[in-house]
């Protein structure tokens, strides 16, 4: 088994499934000779050249857009967004085609495409570089939306939604693409989508969580066992359509439930997961259901320390779950 | 020079907590031993609590309104006395920090969440018994579920299986009320802006469980009688000024109404008797629960052998219960061992009334006001005074007929007060 970055992973997978399958190609900007602007699709270009790796006008409805056709048409397209928080141009497209595309056609055509895209602060990235965005896609039937945590994660889940035969948006935490190191398998692997998976097995209070602030937790649980604190700790790694089993027997485990995300609070993701457990687990909470989450603010700030207030940490995540022990 | 600790005393048998209603003291006073040092509210009685020492007040542990447990420290006194050397300060202040430490806020005990009654409901579980790990002392689920796997569940279970047997459905019942009607925190009623709040007192929370444990368990029935006690009030008022220059006392026409009610009950011992639940107990003494009433409480003092007194000794006896009830001097051995409760309720007016069973006898009977009414005497209309009297009684142990046989026997005895068939001595 190899330790691998988060990024390391991306490229990886995508690689691996271009090999495979000749129908799967990227476009996005600065995707090809750049490498993009992470470096996630490096040596594709060298590798695949130019009609596999296509670079794009700064028109994120267009990549999208061009991705749908193409992949209406058989092929299987990877289309990347440089940032989440440039993803709006093609809402349209990701909305109201993309997601409806097998429903509107009665099963005629469907739109296997995979729209990958950076998202999360933490990197100094201001307002135009550090949203989380799938909230806003994570009410639409017809997408799947993947946030994996971990380079073994990332890899699985994105050959399986390259594979997957509708659309699937795979956010990758910008932070994690090098801050995250993990084994991998050598041999190949997938993962299935719409699966979470328990990060941590503990009895006094259940986090789920996902993305970077998996890491988080896993921070604060192991500080928090020198305590005596057993935290049990549940990945979503598919955050739409939510795997409601895995969440519900999460929370009987302890009945205790913190929800954590870096997204804003209101209508985030964890609210859905809230709601999840008030509708099923009323008679195995032991505590009222805690959320943390960024506060309700138009932005990420740029300043340092004001990012630094905004943003969930292992400190906070660490006093969240012992508030809730001590309950 | 050493510091002694005032604990919370135990004011009654079966007194297991007090409330400070109100300190006599301040941090720093000098107190001499047995003055009164704070004023204490139980279940059954309200007390001045003496200083076990003499010395200077250190400190105050509880706030007024707080609940100590007996034996729990009050306050601590800097004494001169002198004191075994095993008693060494540093012991002292070790002691009292650590008093400090699980002095803790229980205002969550009770707070049980959904899973906690969920688990003491399937697995039998009295909460009550469980200490809470959770913060200001809620039991967590953990504490329910460790409480579970250690088998005392089973135990507390087998334990209270045996004592429901022996006392039969009553016991029983009551117990399946209370698993039945999960324990929840009454639901909030909120004040508003302008409202008062008014903390409930030891007694007034007494009252209100012994109310709704009577509502709750008992079959109350009710019935009402009228009786003509205008021999009763000519009587009275013939000998009263003389009586209470001979004996220093008033004579009220309560004592009468005791005495015919003591003489029935002798006759119809089924009245002056309680539920068992696979029985019913007649007593043998009767002992007579009064119902006085104070400022903003109600207490029942007990005339004992009620049937051994002559009208004068009951009428020494009521006012000497009414005194100590004004000037709050009740023990709790005062308010025990009553058999049948009357409540003077024509004292205020009332013309009517439907008395709550004092739990756990099986009858009260209010006397109602004596008023001058126009009734049919011999085919004409007379003015006579005439009174009601209704009682309430526990229908599992008695029935309208041996109830009404009662009430015609006081209402015969009562009718028939005379210079000569009723001595006063």
């Amino acid at each position: 088994m190899a330790v691998i970055s988060y990024i390391e992973a991306v490229t990886q997978a995508l690689k691996e499934e271009m090999e495979r399958d000749e129908d799967v190609f990227v476009l996005g900007e600065d995707v090809g000779k750049r490498g993009g602007v992470f470096q996630a699709t490096k040596g594709l270009y060298e590798e695949f050249g130019e009609k596999r790796v296509i670079d794009t006008p700064l028109a994120e409805s267009a990549i999208v857009g061009v991705g749908i056709g193409a992949a209406m048409y058989g092929l299987r397209p990877v289309a990347e967004m440089q940032f989440s928080d440039f993803m709006l141009p093609a809402a349209n497209q990701i909305i109201s085609e993309a997601a409806k595309t097998r429903y509107r056609s009665n099963n005629d055509w469907s739109a296997p495409i995979t729209i990958r895209a950076p998202y999360g602060g933490g990197v100094h990235g201001g307002l135009y570089h550090s949203q989380s965005m799938e909230a806003i896609f994570a009410n639409v039937p017809g997408l799947k939306i993947v946030m994996p945590s971990t380079p073994y994660d990332v890899k699985g889940l994105l050959k399986s939604s390259i594979r997957s035969n509708d659309p699937v948006i795979f956010y990758e935490h910008k932070r994690a693409y090098r801050l995250i190191k993990g084994e991998v398998p050598d041999q190949e692997y997938t993962l299935p989508i719409g699966k979470a998976d328990i990060k941590r097995e503990g009895t006094d209070v259940t986090v789920i969580t996902y993305g970077l602030a998996v890491h988080f937790a896993l921070k604060a649980a192991e500080k928090l066992a020198a305590d005596g604190i057993s935290t049990h700790i549940l990945d979503l790694r598919t955050v739409y359509p939510l795997d409601k089993e895995a969440v519900i027997d999460a929370a009987r485990k302890t009945g205790k439930v913190l929800l954590v995300t870096e997204d804003t609070k209101e209508g985030s993701v964890i609210s859905e997961v809230a709601a999840t457990i008030a509708e099923n687990c009323l008679f195995d909470l032991d505590a009222p259901v805690r959320r943390l989450a960024a506060p309700d603010a138009p932005s990420m700030p740029y300043a340092a320390p004001l990012e630094k207030q905004f943003l969930i940490t292992p400190e906070k995540v660490e006093q969240a779950i012992r508030d809730l022990a001590e309950f | 020079m050493s510091v002694r600790q005032m604990e919370m005393p135990q004011l009654g048998e079966s007194v297991t907590e007090g409330t400070i209603s109100q300190w006599l003291v301040s941090v720093g006073d000098k107190v001499s031993k047995y003055d009164p040092i704070a004023e204490i509210t139980t279940d059954k009685v309200n007390a001045e609590v003496p200083s076990s020492f003499s010395g200077k007040i250190t400190a105050l542990l509880a706030e007024e309104g707080d609940t100590l447990p007996v034996g729990k420290v009050m306050c601590s006194i800097e004494t001169s006395e002198g004191e075994p050397a095993a008693e060494a300060v540093p012991d002292q202040t070790s002691a009292a920090t650590s008093s400090a430490d699980t002095d803790q806020d229980q205002s969550m005990k009770k707070r049980y969440s959904p899973a906690v009654l969920r688990l003491a409901q399937e697995n039998d579980v009295d909460l009550e018994q469980l200490t809470g790990s959770g913060r200001s002392g809620r039991i967590t689920r953990k504490d329910v579920e460790h409480f579970i796997a250690s088998g005392k569940a089973a135990q507390q279970h087998s334990s209270s299986a045996p004592s429901a047997a022996h006392t039969g459905s009553a016991a029983s019942f009551s117990e399946a009320v209370a698993q039945a009607v999960p324990k929840r925190s009454e639901p909030a009623v909120q004040s508003e802006a302008g409202d008062i709040d008014i903390p409930l007192t030891g007694v007034r929370r007494a009252i209100a469980r012994n109310m709704v444990r009577s509502k709750h368990e008992i079959p109350h029935a009710w019935t009402m009688i009228e009786v003509d006690v205008t021999n009763l009030v000519n009587y009275r008022n013939q000998i009263k000024n003389i009586f209470h220059k001979k004996e220093g006392t008033k004579l009220t026409y309560l004592p009468f109404f005791i005495k015919a009610i003591v003489a029935a009950l002798k006759e119809f011992p089924r009245i002056n008797s309680t539920w068992a639940g696979d029985r019913i107990i007649e007593k043998k003494a009767v002992n007579i629960s009064l119902a006085v009433a104070a400022e903003d409480a109600l207490y029942v003092p007990v005339i004992r052998h009620a049937d051994e007194k002559s009208i004068k000794g009951l009428a020494i006896a009521v006012n000497e219960m009414a005194a100590k009830v004004r000037e709050n001097r009740l023990s709790p051995d005062d308010m025990q061992g009553g058999t049948f409760t009357i409540n003077n309720t024509g004292s205020f007016g009332s013309i009517e009334s439907q008395p709550i069973i004092n739990y756990p006898q099986a009858a009260i009977l209010s006397i109602e006001s004596i008023v001058k009414r126009p009734v049919v005497v011999n085919d004409m209309i007379a003015i006579r005074d005439m009174v009601n009297l209704c009682i309430s009684i526990d229908h599992r142990v008695l029935d309208g007929l041996v109830t009404g046989h009662f009430l015609a026997r006081v209402k015969e005895r009562l009718e028939n007060i005379s210079p000569e068939n009723t001595p006063i001595y």
